[in-house]
């Protein structure tokens, strides 16, 4: 353990630099800001956008929060509440914590395994924008009394096109349809970014923590959505052609949407969470500058939860009367997901045990998310009992144990993840003071505002109410969750403060201010366009801290164009070379003639005819070849003889 | 309608009324919420315990003070064992969580004996209907929003919906089960105290899920039998005064587009029954306490209190509303 | 610090068939999740069946000579699907862009065909749930199929017009896998549409 993580930078590399730099430039201009395809721009205006939606959602909260504050109140009618909440609920889940862990992925995963880009940057510059403008039409619909009031999981018939008549329904739906468009193509990038772009030397088990929760995320992701946009598409055929898929009176089912939503649900809320195991384990690791304890162990849990999660969707419809045989299963199902989550967590305290810790912001963060997350697993566990849930689903309880698990297990790593890799990202540090005091703030009003919701599930209040009677004695526990969320806006303010303050005047970031162990903290802060001037040779799990002071790296790459290396799924050995894009404006176009069909066909079927030729000009613009400046003229000579 | 009686429904409404305890499913009155009480005390004590030593060692872990031999490898194999242990109790208390949920629910399927009374409980956007079967189809009783049942006998519910999920929930007496269109899902409750308890949709069913709640009062098998045999009445005419007066106005308007009063041309079946709606605890599907100034209300403009509910307003001159409401308060 | 260079890549290829490459991986990414959808599709098929006493409920069974007749044209287009293909990785430019030819043209026929096949269905995807979702799992493969079609005339155009690169041999290939894809899935769904009434 002897690198220091210092950047190999010669001076008689400049030039290489420089050559590397005039290939892999990110343009500029109006034009160009459309046509970037480089991961790091991308995953950027994937994390601001989707803090920017955390932000719209938090909002809804607190107005939600208001009106429940005292009983019989007047703030929000109920019409209007139910827009809220759905809103709430749907922005935050589709349009925030997935996303935003998605976007950590597409930033991080290239240069934690020493690429230069990730797999198929014009698909990921297509799916950005394909999420902007999926969530910028829900953004609008709120501005037009037009927003969707069905619940973030828009239960048929209340979703159908009997009992919600008008559009707002129709743009829930939508909305998944873009999410999941643009969430299974970063899946689809990070799966083939991670098994065959690593660097030589990262065989599977030398990988970051971090970057196997991507692996296992993204194939949550590529089985699990498809299941919800079959039921999100068979809702907007209900709704818009008739078709009868959960009618039950022409033979469709009611509980048919609750299998095929819960399928996908309770997945989701796995790859909304295992990222968030990997940032903590980044974060452990550097913060007790020991590898973490256990990574085989670690590994298997990811990969068990993965696996597990996609049998537990049944335990969200336990009060549905299905067949009491088939439950008792989805009851030991979902305690036994509790057990990689548990190791994971043994694991990290014996890392902690064992390193030097210290409690600087980000480990802070984990600290909290030990003590939030902990508790909300426990209630799930509760949950998985049936007769249990039987009292308590559909309550406030639910409420409390979901927002547990969410903010604990996924905002609070984030956070710590938020102040951990600033420096990375912009090149300045987070103030670490203010970051504590945001730390204590945001603690102690979660706690206030998502406990007490416990007790008051217990006393029988139900989710999705836009008020309550005063008799029932439960307006003191709802003014004391109200009072908590006013700590959660300073907390949020707080976090804003730090972030604008220090990219303007923060102190400027080395490249390894933390001393951390993996390949993004061996280039400069933020790192050069082409990420690394040598692509190195991998000798350790802990890339940096096993790399010796005269570091092997690959020669023979191009560094005239954007020549990258790829290697095998197994041991990351070299196996052959690939020209990855040029910037380009098509994935762009290609975004804006998919988004227009989606939101047209919510108004009429013929959008989807209109818009095939439209759709085949992006695409053949998109893939049409350039003449290729990966091509030498040797190698086209070469090439051209061999196709004679 | 006896002394007794009377005193019940008014000492019920102001408990009604006042209970802070009443929808607490820690406070059980069945023998299926206590069997889920009991299983929700001990998950609570185990988690609790659970909890306290996770975050106790966590804290511990980085507290203390670190030393040079912690790096060896004779510790690693101590942590190793250590994080093995914790695994294997945890694996166990699951086990034995499911364990306990499973035999805390096998009583729950099934009724704790034959069931004496069947009710189908048919959901609607925003109200209870309670339909107490019989032998003679023109002997079934409907009671909407207020489900009476006999103590101490388990009361089989055969529950659907007419437009959307709901869900029946009375926390005193038993966990809840869904109301589903296309499909008829089958519970039981069973209350062994007397008394009055509160239960309320639990699943969100639209604008007015809020405030779709019912009452079950639960009475002796023989107070039980005499409320079912005057609920089969049906309504008398009033022969003179205010209350007739009102007769002949609901007779005349949109009222009778929608509810049924049973011994009258009132035959409408899209609203509840109001056949005995004098003699009901609540209205408006548990909104409000059914008095005078309550009916007048709700008559005149039901969405002042539940905006979106689908009853429209009824425009009547106020001394016509009056003696409707006269007239609906006779309806005992 | 000084860096030590230990690998020389610069002999390996620029593009590599199969799964040694990179599109190899988006493309099975993308099977895998059509994949997917189609494996819900069927389960819902089938979970639909329970619901009801009779299969079709109170329509016709449908009429399976367009379906069959579809059927045989996919089958028979594997032989320039695969022959392009291994023409494609043999670098064999003329061979490889006749037999994509004649793989284009039989995929128009199969358009074709699709659009006999369903007035063939003998309901409308509004008559019931049934109805709604034989009309789902035509479409579904429907849009594969015209996709692929419209993908591989792109792909011919390109090879007759431009230079080949390595690269492009590597897309004929993989255009290829993805039309095996679409013929393995025609076989569960034209035996669920046309024969699961007969049996059910």
């Amino acid at each position: 353990m002897s690198g220091d993580g210092s950047p190999l930078e010669l001076t008689e590399d400049t030039a290489l630099a420089g050559e590397l730099a005039r290939a892999w430039y990110v343009p500029r201009g109006i034009v160009g800001w459309f046509s970037v395809v480089d991961h790091r721009t991308i995953g950027k205006r994937y994390i601001v956008t989707a803090f920017g939606f955390f932000i719209i959602a938090g909002i809804l909260a607190g107005l939600m929060r208001i009106q429940l504050a005292v009983p019989n109140n007047h703030f929000l009618g109920p019409d209007l509440y139910n827009q809220v909440f759905t809103t709430h609920g749907t922005m935050m889940m589709f349009l925030f914590a997935v996303p935003i862990m998605e976007a950590l992925g597409v930033y991080l995963v290239p240069l934690m395994i020493g690429a230069r880009n990730i797999a198929f940057p014009r698909l990921n510059t297509f799916s950005y924008f394909v999420y902007l403008f999926g969530g910028v039409m829900l953004t609008a619909t709120m501005l037009l009394n037009t927003a969707p009031d069905v619940g973030w999981f828009a239960y048929v018939p209340l979703a159908g096109p009997d009992f919600s008549p008008g559009k707002r329904a129709d743009f829930w739906a939508q909305l998944i349809t873009f999410t999941e468009v643009s969430g299974l193509a970063v899946a689809v990038e990070l799966v083939a970014t991670i098994f065959k772009t690593r660097a030589p030397g990262m065989s599977l088990n030398r990988m970051p923590l971090f970057v196997w929760s991507m692996l296992v995320t993204a194939f949550m992701v590529i089985f699990a959505m498809p299941s919800v946009v079959t039921s999100s598409t068979f809702l907007l055929l209900d709704r818009l052609v008739g078709t009868h898929f959960y009618n039950p009176a022409e033979g469709g089912d009611a509980l048919l949407w609750q299998h095929l939503f819960w399928f996908f649900g309770h997945p989701e809320v796995y790859i909304i969470f295992v990222p968030a195991l990997g940032i903590v384990s980044s974060i452990v690791t550097t913060f007790t500058r020991r590898p973490v304890f256990g990574y085989t162990a670690m590994v298997l849990s990811l990969v068990a939860t993965g696996f597990i999660g996609f049998g537990l969707w049944v335990h969200h419809m336990f009060a549905t009367g299905l067949p009491q045989l088939g439950l008792t299963y989805f009851t030991a199902a979902s305690m036994i997901i509790a057990i990689p989550s548990g190791v994971q967590i043994f694991c990290w305290i014996a890392s902690l045990w064992r390193g030097r810790p210290r409690m600087e912001t980000p480990l802070l963060f984990v600290m909290g998310f030990i003590a939030i997350f902990v508790l909300g697993g426990l209630s799930g566990v509760t949950l998985a009992s049936l007769p249990f849930d039987l009292q308590v689903h559909d309550t406030y309880y639910v409420v409390a144990h979901f927002h547990y698990v969410l903010i604990g297990g996924a905002l609070f790593p984030l956070l710590g993840g938020i102040f951990y890799w600033f420096p990375k990202m912009t090149g300045r540090m987070l103030s670490d003071r203010l970051g504590r005091t945001t730390f204590w703030v945001l603690f102690a009003g979660f706690n206030t505002t998502f406990f007490p919701m416990h007790i008051v599930g217990i006393e029988g209040m139900p989710r999705r109410v836009y008020t309550y009677p005063a008799e029932l004695g439960w307006g003191t526990l709802n003014l004391v969750s109200s009072t908590g969320a006013i700590l959660l806006v300073l907390g949020g303010i707080l976090l804003l403060y730090n972030i604008v303050r220090s990219s303007i005047a923060g102190v400027a970031a080395p490249s390894n201010p933390w001393g951390a162990d993996t390949l993004e903290w061996s280039v400069s802060s933020p790192p050069p366009v082409y990420n690394f001037l040598y692509v190195p040779v991998v000798e350790g799990r802990n890339a940096l801290w096993d790399r010796a002071d005269d570091p092997p790296i690959v020669t023979g790459i191009r560094s005239d164009c954007r020549e990258v290396l790829v290697t095998t799924v197994m041991d990351a050995t070299p196996s052959n070379k690939c020209s990855y894009p040029e910037p380009s404006i098509w994935p762009f176009l290609c975004a804006v003639v998919t988004s227009a069909c989606f939101i047209g066909s919510i108004f009429t079927p013929w959008a989807l005819p209109v818009a095939i030729l439209p759709l085949t000009i992006t695409l053949i613009g998109w893939f049409w070849p350039k003449d290729e400046r990966s091509d030498s003229s040797t190698a086209r000579a070469r090439e051209r003889s061999e196709a004679a | 309608m006896s002394l007794s009686r009377g005193a019940l429904i008014a000492v019920s409404a102001a408990t009604v009324a006042a209970c802070g305890g009443n929808q607490n499913m820690f406070n059980p009155h069945g023998p299926a919420a206590r069997s889920i009480a009991t299983l929700g005390w001990w998950l609570f004590a185990v988690c609790g315990a659970v909890y306290v030593l996770v975050l106790l060692t966590a804290l511990w872990a980085v507290a203390r003070r670190w030393q040079v031999s912690d790096d060896a490898p004779a510790k690693l194999q101590t942590l190793a064992r250590s994080v093995t242990g914790a695994t294997v109790i945890t694996a166990i208390i699951l086990i034995g969580f499911t364990v306990a949920s499973v035999v805390a629910g096998r009583g729950l399927t099934s009724p704790s004996g034959p069931g004496a009374v069947t009710v189908d409980v048919i959901g609607h956007q925003w109200w209870w209907e309670f339909q107490y079967r019989d032998v003679t189809p023109s002997d079934f009783v409907t009671s909407p929003n207020e489900l009476h049942v006999p103590v101490g006998v388990p009361v089989r519910l055969q529950a659907s919906s007419r437009d959307v999920i709901h869900s029946f929930w009375v926390p005193n007496l038993h966990g809840k089960r869904d109301l589903i269109p296309g499909l008829s899902t089958e519970t039981w409750i069973e209350a062994d105290t007397a008394g009055i308890y509160r239960g309320q949709c639990a699943e969100f069913c639209g604008v007015q899920h809020a405030r779709m709640a019912f009452v079950i009062v639960a009475e002796p098998m023989s107070a039980f039998l005499e409320w079912i045999a005057h609920q089969r009445m049906p309504a008398a005419e009033p022969a003179a005064g205010d209350a007739r007066r009102g007769f002949d106005v609901f007779q005349r308007s949109t009222c009778i587009t929608c509810h049924t009063i049973r011994g009258t041309r009132a035959g409408s079946r899209i609203g509840p029954e109001l056949t005995h709606v004098g003699s009901r605890l609540m209205i408006g599907a548990g909104t409000l306490p059914n008095t005078r100034a309550s009916l007048v209300e709700w008559v005149a403009n039901p969405h002042s209190v539940k905006p979106g509910v689908r009853m429209p307003p009824t425009p009547l001159a106020a001394a016509d509303r009056d003696a409707v409401v006269t007239y609906l308060r006779s309806l005992r | 610090m000084s860096p030590r260079p230990v690998i020389d890549v610069s002999a390996l290829p620029n593009s590599e068939f199969g799964h040694r490459g990179l599109i190899w991986w988006g493309t099975v990414g993308f099977m895998v999740i059509e994949g997917s959808m189609f494996v819900i599709a069927l389960v819902v098929y089938f979970y639909l069946r329970l619901n009801v006493e009779e299969w079709p409920p109170g329509l016709p069974d449908p009429d399976p000579s367009y379906g069959t007749a579809n059927l045989i044209l996919v089958l028979v287009s594997l032989v320039p699907a695969v022959v392009s293909k291994r023409a494609a990785e043999a670098f064999q430019l003329e061979r490889a862009r006749v037999w994509l030819l004649v793989l284009v043209l039989m995929g128009l026929a199969s358009v074709v065909l699709r659009a006999f096949e369903y007035p063939a269905l003998n309901c409308r995807w509004d008559d019931n749930a049934y109805a709604s979702m034989v009309w789902v799992l035509l479409s579904m493969h429907t849009i594969h199929v015209s996709t692929d079609v419209v993908d591989s005339v792109v792909l011919l155009v390109m090879a007759w017009m431009k230079p080949m690169t390595r690269k492009r041999f590597v897309d004929l290939s993989e255009n290829s896998l993805y039309w095996y894809f679409i013929v393995a899935w025609w076989i569960p769904i034209y035996l669920v549409i046309y024969f699961a009434p007969r049996l059910l």
